[in-house]
Formats: structure tokens, sequence, C-alpha cells
């Protein structure tokens, strides 16, 4: 927001109160409030302002208070967002970042444990993107926030506690790259998000076995970044992927499919999805365990398609 | 008054026939008069309400405050400034059965004016909120209401006590870390209890969040409220839902969703369902301030209004949404005003004041049940206590304004006196009633453990 004096921030709470998981704390104080703006409870309004502002040039960053709220905004996220670029022939952008604390949480129930990606990944125009460490986070907001395209960047309840070191230069990832977690040469494990964490778990066990599985966290949802995920899959032959998001339709569904597209000839086995149960999250601590894949279900999976 | 009065032909049909004759129009000039003059012509037909103290609904016609209000309302489309312009209007009140002054365009027929007028973006005068009771708990000289008979008040006081307690245990078990997630009503115990004694166990409620006094009006048990709130094996959601998302068809309450609004274009099809079988019940649907921006607000009022579906809508402004103070939720005069703007006859009540609430609330119903038609009830309060235990309130509002509305604006307090003046209640009864209270609560949390 230094940087760029069009860059601005709607959402609800977002102002005085720092937003509710505190990730725009500050801001208000800093930049005033009319830039850090407060919205009424109305996020299809609030997108769609966002939309207003970024074709006359602001450069906003619209905050859900949960991802799942954000299906109330779907409209203006698809038909807005994702397709005035393109209707317009060019003439207007919209270079909106649309942001928001999404997945399955400890316990939230139901309503504000969604997947959206798994909603949004169809829509055509929009770049959707999943943070998942301190480092890519930070990397990952300056370059859809520097991006002309509307970006949805999800981010994970869980994971704002996360405690990193991080350097003081700045820096910009790339919004469409994969990023390499471990490098392996038995099986290509592919994730994004939390699941990244639930996988790592899995290797250390994985590695005590004498597996050497290459993790990938893919990030960019969409587009996928075939290029390094192809090379991955040339080398180890076998690919298992673990989400948090829903079986039916998921980011999983449509990574399966593009990789069997493209790179069918160097599996040697059939891709094995690890995905969630097609169920709405419940707020029982012992049922919510039961609908998210947990490490065990990885190594797992790991073994049986190593056989 | 009385320039008023001469110069506006609508209000006549509102005047007692010994103030004043005017010719009755043929024609009613606009469509919103007409409105209104059938709303009177109903309410003679009302029929009365049990007890003492006994007046039509339509008490506000005779109020004058509200009647000036109401002048008010009228003359807002005549001039932008009060009182100055009324009477250059070029009224054309003399040629009143004249068709040529009315222009007939799709919705009806509007007379026209050659003078651009704008109707202000706010009235000179805020709507006033009925009330009944003063802080002190004395009926207010001159207001009229239902009298509730002693059984009523003092379940309604008791169960108020009941509310207030079970929040407050519930909140430190919340941080005691035994739930993980708790959301109280403080300061809205009043509207909570007083519409369950309004409204009858048939009414089907679709609740925001904020309304768990209905449900302990209508019998679900304390241990019932610990099963949700823990999501054992014995909560009817069956754990599949979050602390205080309390749900229960026997009791005709649908399970809460967390997010806002989105129970109200769902109240009209429960009161379109309650219409084809011909009940004699209607939907109640809530919502809060912030839920008024939502636009499944607009979406819900508008159908209920065009369905003309038997949805009682209420309001509970307290003033707060989360962090966001209700300057930063809508520019209107509250939520009351809206009503007319869907063609929803509405009225703001003081929602701390347990018996205005009541009387309100049976009016609203039986005019709901008996016309088919919508009603908004926008009823005032405070949220004391916090958004939730996820929230900590004193970041964004001083501390002095929550210990006020706590203590000297406290609705309970306000119920007790008057209670307690009628003879019907004991500062004993009331020691003994919390004491009892808090040790039911802290045995049912504690009973709730075995089902987990």
């Amino acid at each position: 927001m230094d940087r760029d004096p069009r860059v601005c921030v709607f959402g609800e709470d977002v102002g005085h109160y720092g937003g509710s998981y505190k990730v725009t704390k500050g801001l208000a104080e800093k930049y005033g409030d009319l830039r850090v703006l407060d919205t009424p409870i109305a996020e299809n309004s609030f997108t769609g302002m966002g939309v207003g502002a970024a074709m006359t040039g602001l450069r906003p960053v619209i905050e859900g208070m949960n991802m799942g709220f954000l299906l109330l905004a779907f409209n203006q996220i698809s038909d807005n967002c994702g397709m005035l670029h393109y209707t317009s022939g060019g003439q207007f952008t919209i270079p909106t970042v649309i942001r928001g604390p999404g997945g399955v949480g400890r316990q939230l129930g139901a309503e504000h444990s969604q997947r959206l990606e798994s909603y949004f990944q169809s829509i055509p125009g929009i770049q959707l993107v999943a943070c998942s460490t301190v480092y890519n986070a930070k990397g990952l907001m300056k370059a859809a926030i520097r991006s002309e395209n509307p970006v949805v960047l999800f981010e994970h309840v869980l994971l704002y506690n996360l405690k990193e070191r991080i350097p003081d230069e700045e820096y910009v990832l790339s919004l469409e790259e994969a990023e390499m977690v471990r490098p392996g040469e038995h099986i290509t494990i592919l994730t994004y998000s939390r699941m990244r964490y639930h996988v790592m778990q899995a290797a250390k066990t994985l590695v005590n076995k004498g597996y050497d599985p290459e993790v990938i966290d893919i990030r960019s949802l969409k587009p996928f970044d075939l290029y390094t995920i192809g090379n991955s899959v040339k080398k180890t032959h076998r690919v298992l992927i673990v989400e948090e998001c829903m079986r039916t339709g998921g980011i999983g569904a449509s990574l399966t499919a593009a990789i069997n597209e493209n790179f069918h000839d160097y599996l040697d086995a059939p891709i094995v999805c690890l995905s969630s149960q097609d169920v709405p999250t419940p707020y029982a601590g012992t049922l919510e365990e039961w609908t998210v894949v947990q490490p065990a279900q990885i190594v797992a999976a790991v073994e049986q398609l190593c056989q | 008054m009385a320039i008023w009065l001469s110069r506006s032909k609508k209000i006549a049909h509102l005047l007692k026939p010994k103030i004043a004759y005017f010719p009755q129009p043929k024609i009613a000039p606009s469509e919103f008069s007409y409105k209104i003059y059938e709303n009177h012509v109903n309410s003679s037909s009302f029929g009365t309400l049990s007890g003492e103290n006994i007046r039509s609904p339509h008490v506000f016609l005779d109020n004058s405050a509200t009647m000036s209000a109401l002048n008010r309302q009228w003359r807002r489309t005549e001039s932008t400034r009060a009182g100055e312009q009324v009477e250059t209007v070029p009224y054309s009140d003399d040629n009143y059965e004249d068709e040529n002054q009315a222009l007939d365009f799709p919705g009806g027929r509007v007379s026209f004016t050659h003078e651009m007028k704008f109707i202000s973006e706010a009235a000179d005068k805020r709507i006033p909120c009925y009330r009944v009771l003063s802080d002190d708990g004395y009926p207010i000289a001159g207001s009229r209401f239902e009298q509730v008979d002693k059984e009523t008040a003092v379940k309604m006081y008791k169960s108020m006590v009941t509310l207030q307690i079970m929040d407050n245990i519930f909140y430190e078990a919340q941080r005691q870390g035994r739930i993980s997630f708790y959301l109280t009503s403080t300061g809205e115990e009043a509207i909570n209890i007083a519409t369950a004694a309004a409204l009858t166990s048939d009414d089907v409620i679709l609740p925001q969040y904020r309304e768990p006094g209905i449900l302990l009006w209508r019998g679900f048990t304390l241990q019932e409220f610990a099963n949700q709130c823990f999501g054992n094996s014995a909560d009817y959601g069956k754990g599949k839902q979050m602390p205080i998302h309390y749900g229960s068809n026997k009791h005709n309450f649908f399970t809460i969703s967390s997010p806002i609004a989105t129970q109200l274009p769902q109240a009209a099809g429960v009161a379109y369902s309650l219409k084809m079988d011909k009940k004699e019940a209607c939907v109640v649907a809530f919502t809060g301030d912030g839920g008024t921006s939502e636009g499944d607000f607009h979406a819900g009022l508008n159908f209920a209004a065009v369905m003309d579906a038997p949805v009682l809508f209420i309001c509970r402004n307290n003033g707060w949404a989360i962090s966001t103070p209700i300057s930063e939720q809508f520019r209107s005069d509250g939520v009351v005003v809206k009503g007319q703007a869907y063609g929803i006859r509405s009225i703001r009540v003081d929602g701390n004041d347990a018996l205005a609430v009541y009387n309100t609330i049976r009016a609203a119903r039986e005019m709901v049940i008996h016309e088919q038609k919508p009603v908004l009830v926008e009823a005032l309060s405070y949220r004391v206590g916090h958004h939730s235990t996820s929230d900590d309130s004193t970041k964004y509002r001083p501390v002095d304004e929550i210990e006020h509305w706590k203590t000297a604006r406290n609705p309970l307090a306000r119920f007790r006196k008057w209670v307690h003046k009628n003879g019907w209640w004991t500062d004993d009864e009331e020691s003994e009633l919390r004491g009892s209270i808090r040790k039911q609560v802290k045995y049912f949390i504690n009973a709730a453990y075995f089902f987990l």
C-alpha cells in the first residue's frame, strides 16, 4: 500500500477492528479509513464495488470475512471480475485481489469451513492462487496486487499463526509457479495450502520407511504449473494428489485430468487423489477429523502406489 | 396543525368525524394514501384483545405525536423543508375529483405536480418508538397497552432471568475451554422473551442467532441447550453444527445458519406453505441491523410483500454488527422506514421494554395472520455483550457506554420493577430463582459431558 496509492482494501470489519483474523491490523491507522474501508454486510455489493473501483483505475483488495461468505458474491466474481476484461475487448482491466480465510478450521461448523477453490475453478478469466507458508503468502500477495488480472488468493484459517523468518528486502513470487518443497525419486505428491503440512508430516514417516517422495506445493490452482509438475512426473512416474477440497469436482479432479491428458505415457500407475469427504463439515471434532485427509491416509496411499 | 389539515386531503379520513368535515375522496390521489385508508378501515373491524386498557392496535393513529409524524411523512412528498413551503403548495384540493389532475402509469394513478420537489433523504423527525414502561417500571401516562396477566408476566420475567444466567455461565464455560464458542443475547432478553410470549407455538421461527430466548420460552430445556453447545450425542443437531446454532423442529424453530440474513428469503417460502395449509399461524423471521444490508434482506422483504406472505419480520437493531456501528451500516432512519419502501407495514418499538414488545408483537401477529400480509417490527436495543466469544468489543466501543446499557437501561431491571410493583414478585423469589438457575445450568453443563 505504501508503494502504490491506488491499492485499497474493502471488507467487513477490516478497518478499525483489523479484520477477523487481524490480517489488516494497523492498516486503517496508517492509511486512513477511506483506503481501508469497512463495508456493510453485503458481499455481493462490496465485491461489485471492488470491480467498479478496479475498472476506474484502483487496485482493490477485497476481503471476505470467511471464504464461504464469498458465495454471496459469486455473481460479481464470475460474471464481472472474470468476464469484463474479455467482453469489453480489453478496454477495461479488473486488477482485484479477492482474498479471505478458507478451508477447514477447528470446529468452525459447515458454513465456516468451505473450500471455494473447487467452485471457482471453472470461472474463465480469474486466477486462483493458494498460499501456504509465511514466505509465499507475502510473495504471492504482492504478485497478486501487481497483477492486472483478478486473482483469488486462498488463505487458510489454521495457517495464520505460523511464524517464519522472511527476507527483509522486497520479493515477489510468480503467480503461476509451483513450489518444490522436497525433491525425491519415488513418487510425486501434489498438494496445496494446509495439506502441505499433512503431507510433510507423512513424508517424515515415509522417509523412515524407505520411500523418497517428491513433494510439490502447486500454489497456482488455476492455471496449473504443468511444467514443474510434468518434469516431476517424468522423473517419478507416480502421482498422488492430496487436497482439502471435496472429491467431486475438486482441484484434484481437474489436476488428475490435466496430468492424464498431458503425461499419460509417463505414468506407471493410475493417479490417486485424496480429498475431503463429500459432506458438509461437521462441528464435532472427531467427525471433522474424519472428513479431512490425515497423514496416516497419505502414508497408506503412497505405500499402495509404490508397490 | 389546522393549516396542514386544510391542505392535506390525504389525512382527512384519518380524523374522527367530529373534528372536521371533509368530503370523502372519490378517487384516492395516489395509491399510497389509499393504502392508509384501507388500514384504518380494517382496524375498526379488528376486534378487541383480552385484558384491561384495551385499544385497537392501531392506537398509534390516535396518538398525536405519531400523527404528526404521519403528517410529516405526507408533507415529505410536498416539501423538502419543514413548515415553510406548505402554504405555497398549489394543492389541487379544490378540484379533488377532477380526473385531469392524475395520470395513468403502470402501477396506478399518480397525481402530478408542476413543482420539482425531491423527497428528503431524512424526515424532519425520526420515527418514534413505541414504549409503555418508563425506565422506572411505571406505565407511562396515557399509554395504552394490553395488560399481561400475572402468570404470563412472572413467566416472562423468570425466563429473562434464566436466559441472562444461562448466557453468563455458558460464556464462562467457553472461557474455561469447555465449549469452543458461544454467543450471548445480553441486553436483548426482553426482545427474545416478550416476542416468544406474544406468539403461539404454531408460529414458525426463522432465527438469526441471537434469539435462544424463544426456544427457552417454548420449553427447550437447559439440558438441551447444553447438549447442543457441547455437540454431544443427545444434541438434536447430532454435533454437526457449532454451538448456539440451535434447531428444533418440534418447537418450530429452524436450525440456525451462520451466514447473515439467509433465512429471510426462506421466510417467504415457509409462509407460502402456511398459506397453502390455511393455518392460523405465521412465520417470524429475525435479523439484526447488520443483516439489513445483505441482499437477502431486500429479496426476502420484497417477495413477502408481493406474495402476501404472512411473515412477521423482526429486526433487532442493537447498534452494532461486530465492530460496525449502524452509522456505517446504513444511512436511513433505522430499519423501520425500509418497510414502507416494500409496501410493508412497520413499527418501531423500544426493545428493552418487555411490555411494549409484547403488545407490539401480539398486534403485529394478528395483522399478519388476518390480513395475510407481512409486517416489519424494528426493536431498538443495545448489544451489551461482545458479538461472540471471538470478539472483544472494548476494542471499538467505550466501556462506559457498555456499562450504561448494562445497568441503567437494563431490560430485566425495568420489567422487574413493574412486576414487583404489581405485587407479583418479591426479592426473596428473585434470589431464590437466580440461585436455582445457576445451580441447574452448571449441573446440566456437567451432565452434557456424559453424552459426549
